[in-house]
């Protein structure tokens, strides 16, 4: 039986920096008002840390902290956010409209919705490209085996 | 603006070396030098939120790309050529080049846009948003309804590419 996932060297690597890219995706997307980046490319960075985990330990491992399930709900959560962020502005008269208060510039927690829609769509992003490789990736090779057994 | 020239001439090379070479994989390697080339070119043309993007979702694509093609084992296969199919590529790779030689003479030169927006946008931008992120401000306040559009392409999109490769409910 083989083992899942590849050598050893690669799982103690992927144990310390995995945790790595994961803060580094979250801080693109909290700073996606002041700094380069925001919620697609954080989002992207968040679904490449879980893939890291996939490819180094197997898909076992992986779906165990972050189901199936769970993606397709988180991505749903992320869609609704952003809509309900949104239906927000109609509160004060127009779609999509930044009524929340701006606070200082160059602060964390300012520039009103933004910061609320850099989340949203980070949520979107990650969970929706890590479950599109999933799909492609993982559940197809196990079909692909199994024609080879034959 | 040399490095700029040199750079897409690199591209260049890499993208026909993706597109000739035999090896599947290193045909994907070759791909990813281009991208590397475009995020390069970002970060010299000063679009670090673009060359951010662009770098992530190059390895992403890179990533699926290898799981997909090489342990899949897809073999290259050679096509043979007909001598009219090169001259028919030649003559129409010929009205290309110089329809877009015509359509590029016909672009403002390079850093001065006709369009007054941008600007205005960098004047009140801080003010009206409260973000210093400008190209943030933008897409999620002044155009956020083009993003509310993108996130919508993007469910469909992955809800159809879940809905080909399920697994649940298809008939073997």
């Amino acid at each position: 039986m083989r083992e899942a996932g590849m050598s050893l060297i690669v799982k103690r690597i992927t144990k310390i920096t995995v945790s790595l890219i994961f803060l580094f995706g979250v801080y693109i997307v909290l700073h996606g008002h002041l700094t380069p980046g925001g919620g697609f490319a954080g989002g992207v960075i968040i679904a490449l840390s879980f893939i890291h985990l996939v490819l180094a330990f197997g898909k076992e491992v992986a779906l165990k902290r972050l189901s199936e399930s769970a993606v397709s709900i988180i991505e749903s959560l992320g869609g609704l956010m952003f809509w309900g962020i949104a239906l927000l502005g109609l509160t004060a008269g127009a779609y999509l409209l930044n009524t929340l208060p701006k606070g200082q510039p160059f602060d964390l927690f300012s520039s009103g919705i933004i910061i609320l829609c850099n989340i949203a769509i980070f949520l979107k992003v990650g969970a929706g490209l890590f479950s599109i490789f999933i799909a492609m990736a993982i559940l197809r090779i196990p079909e692909v085996d199994n024609k080879e057994n034959r | 603006m040399i490095e700029l020239h040199v750079i897409l001439i690199l591209m260049i090379f890499a993208a026909v070396v993706a597109m000739e070479i035999e090896d599947l994989l290193s045909s994907i390697i070759a791909l990813g030098a281009v991208g590397i080339g475009l995020t390069l070119e970002f970060l010299l043309l000063r679009a670090p939120d673009l060359a951010i993007t662009q770098l992530v979702v190059e390895m992403l694509s890179l990533i699926i790309l290898i799981r997909a093609t090489v342990s899949v084992g897809t073999h290259y296969k050679k096509i043979k050529t007909h001598l009219g199919y090169f001259i028919f590529a030649v003559i129409f790779v010929a009205v290309f080049l110089w329809f877009s030689y015509q359509a590029i003479r016909q672009l403002p030169p390079f850093g001065s846009p006709i369009m007054k927006m941008g600007s205005q946008y960098l004047a009140e931008g801080v003010k009206k948003t409260g973000a210093t992120n400008m190209v943030s401000a933008i897409i999620l306040d002044f155009r956020g309804y083009d993003t509310l559009g993108e996130v919508t392409i993007l469910f469909a999109s992955v809800i159809g590419v879940l809905a080909v490769l399920r697994k649940t409910g298809k008939k073997s």
